[in-house]
């Protein structure tokens, strides 16, 4: 049992090796996760300098003769590094999704399994509590949830995983219901296994690829829904170095020419989920030709 | 086809009621004393009392929902904290803003989406497919604020092409008659008032239609690239039909099907999507007036929004399961 699993690993990461674009996101994944544990080594400037160099305030970067040595991407209304801000902000932003996303699968799966396992009137109503939440599109239930529990970084990170519950949930479920037909499945009840054991022995390791594949896809998504609290002023609050929030007010800084400060965080945030969706969807061919659409 | 509407409306019904608990709870599960939270912060000791009378908040929750659920089956959700108007004369006289801009962007991302990706799949492994479906995947993966600021940035401040917020120039007189700038413009004939709109139109409108656009050209792609593997194509071609006729016609007729489910599935996505652009354009929609009041704590505004944005999505889901019998005769059977 063991030996097949790590077989059936390996063999994925072989498979990986051979698509270009996934491999190509699993890099960005990487340096993602680089800059954002070691965001203190390689982070030029201190994001969040105080006092405030207003002195220094919406210099350009190193395509200027005006640029300022040591701030290569300019600095932003407050005198502060823009690309420190940056790097730090991998650091909000992977792990607010991370967070996010361990939200939606710990809740998803408790709530999938339990569906799709038991069926009956169970998998109705969770179901049709399912389907309600999917009358909402997923921001405007974020706001809502954040309005109702409060703004900050740490409740649009729950916000966004409540949200991305349901959509867990459905997959699991329908994986859930898949394994359960499988012979093996039928033998194990034979035999007299308990559920939990079945549950937790069969049907939750035969339900990691689809877990492994829509977690990275909802990554992607989650870092896009943080950083848009963010930028709406209801997620991280000033002065955290959040690339949504970066832009918050960018209106003015685009007005008075500073351009760098309104494109780069968005450069941040486009590569980000960029790499997650490359890397989900490479996933996805290689680890559930079943899903492959 | 009736049964299979009639099932699809019966199905409606515990989702509506879902919904309309959901946002009902919101004022509910909202810190403080109910009465305050809709009369606001500032609000006299009668006021509160009087919202508190009117909506029975002093008895159990289901009777509250009740009276609350009757109140907004006739139309009202409540007064504005800040501004004091009825919720729904709020929304409604927003409503117009947004359909415009959702209608467009919807529009952009339909047409050039869906020939986009006929054309990548007609030239499959081409530069042009390559280059197209690069762009695509960018397009998906775009925070559609930043876009709309990238657009504003370029178009608006730095080419001066464009304008960058707001609705219609503000020195063009114009008269408001059904609330949609275009048709009312065409209704009056007023034709700066025509130009003015589609001019402040068309950056919210690509911003907001990108993602979709980039999402349909995709699945354009992919499903064009089956059918054009079937058999019916290769006779089309046997026969000696035109390429451009085996494509433009048959082989794209048939590929549109999953393409109007992703539609369908898009139009959450433009909703959200509705809000960041609203906000970054300064649009005066649902959108942005619903931001609006989650800043100022207008709970009464907020829940009318939400629920009205709810019922919008369910409606559009349903219409797109509808249509989707309509266009696929086979699915009634199942």
């Amino acid at each position: 049992m063991e030996k097949k699993k790590e077989t059936r690993a390996t063999e994925a990461i072989r498979r990986l090796k051979y698509n270009k674009s996934a491999t190509f996101g699993l890099a960005i994944l990487i340096i993602l996760i680089l800059c954002a544990i070691f965001a203190n080594v390689i982070a030029p400037n201190n994001p969040i300098p105080s006092p405030p160099d207003l002195a220094n305030k919406l210099k350009p970067g190193f395509w200027s003769a005006e640029g300022l040595k040591g701030k290569p991407l300019g600095t932003d209304a407050l005198g502060r590094c823009v690309l420190s801000r940056i790097i730090y902000g991998t650091r909000v932003s992977l792990s607010a999704g991370f967070v996010a996303v361990g939200i939606a699968m710990i809740l998803g799966i408790t709530f999938g399994i339990i569906a799709g396992y038991f069926g009956g009137w169970v998998d109705a109503v969770i179901m049709r509590f399912v389907d309600i939440m999917f009358a909402f599109p997923a921001l405007l239930l974020a706001i809502v949830i954040v309005t109702i529990i409060g703004q900050g970084l740490s409740k649009a990170m729950i916000a966004i995983g409540i949200v991305y519950t349901p959509q867990m949930a459905r997959i699991i479920r329908s994986s859930v219901l898949y394994i359960k037909e499988m012979e093996y499945i039928e033998v194990q009840t034979a035999l007299g296994s308990r559920n939990l054991r079945i549950i937790f022995r069969h049907v939750l390791p035969n339900s990691v690829a689809p877990v492994i594949v829509y977690g990275t896809l909802m990554l992607a998504t989650a870092i896009l829904d943080c950083a848009a609290l963010g930028f709406l002023g209801l997620g991280a609050q000033p002065p955290t170095p959040e690339w949504g929030a970066m832009l918050s007010k960018s209106y003015s800084y685009i007005v008075s020419g500073a351009w760098w400060v309104a494109t780069f965080p968005g450069i941040a945030i486009l590569f980000s989920v960029l790499g997650l969706n490359l890397l989900g969807d490479g996933l996805r061919d290689i680890l559930d030709p079943r899903l492959k659409t | 086809m009736k049964w299979y509407i009639t099932k699809r409306l019966l199905m409606l019904v515990p989702v509506l009621l879902g919904v309309s608990i959901l946002s009902f709870a919101l004022i509910q599960l909202a810190p403080g004393d109910p009465a305050i939270t809709m009369a606001g912060e500032h609000a006299s000791v009668q006021t509160i009392n009087a919202i508190r009378e009117k909506y029975g908040l002093d008895k159990p929750l289901t009777t509250q929902y009740w009276i609350w659920l009757k109140r907004v089956l006739h139309g009202d959700m409540g007064r504005s904290i800040v501004s004091n108007e009825y919720v729904t004369k709020e929304i409604l006289h927003r409503f117009p803003n947004t359909v415009e801009l959702t209608f467009f962007a919807m529009a952009i991302a339909i047409l050039v989406g869906s020939f986009a990706g006929i054309i990548s799949a007609s030239r499959q492994y081409s530069i042009l497919d390559y280059s197209t479906m690069g762009v695509a995947l960018f397009g998906v993966s775009m925070p559609v604020f930043w876009l709309g600021i990238m657009l504003m940035m370029i178009f608006g401040v730095f080419l001066r092409w464009l304008p960058i917020s707001g609705r219609i120039d503000s020195l063009i007189p114009f008269k408001r008659i059904t609330g949609f700038y275009l048709l009312d413009s065409i209704i009056t004939g007023n034709i700066p008032a025509f130009i003015s709109t589609i001019r402040y139109l068309i950056l919210p409108s690509i911003a907001l239609g990108t993602i979709p656009m980039a999402t349909i050209a995709r699945v354009t792609r992919s499903s064009m690239l089956e059918v054009l593997r079937q058999d019916f194509i290769r006779t089309e071609r046997a026969k000696g039909l035109s390429e451009r006729l085996v494509i433009y016609k048959h082989a794209a007729r048939n590929a549109m099907l999953p393409v109007i489910t992703v539609i369908g599935l898009n139009f959450g996505l433009l909703l959200a999507g509705a809000i960041l652009t609203e906000t970054v354009f300064s649009w005066p929609g649902i959108g942005r007036y619903v931001i609006n009041a989650v800043r100022m704590r207008d709970y009464p505004a907020v829940q009318g929004c939400v629920l009205f944005f709810a019922f919008m999505f369910v409606i559009v889901n349903l219409i797109t399961d509808i249509l989707y019998v309509f266009i696929d005769p086979r699915i009634k059977y199942k």
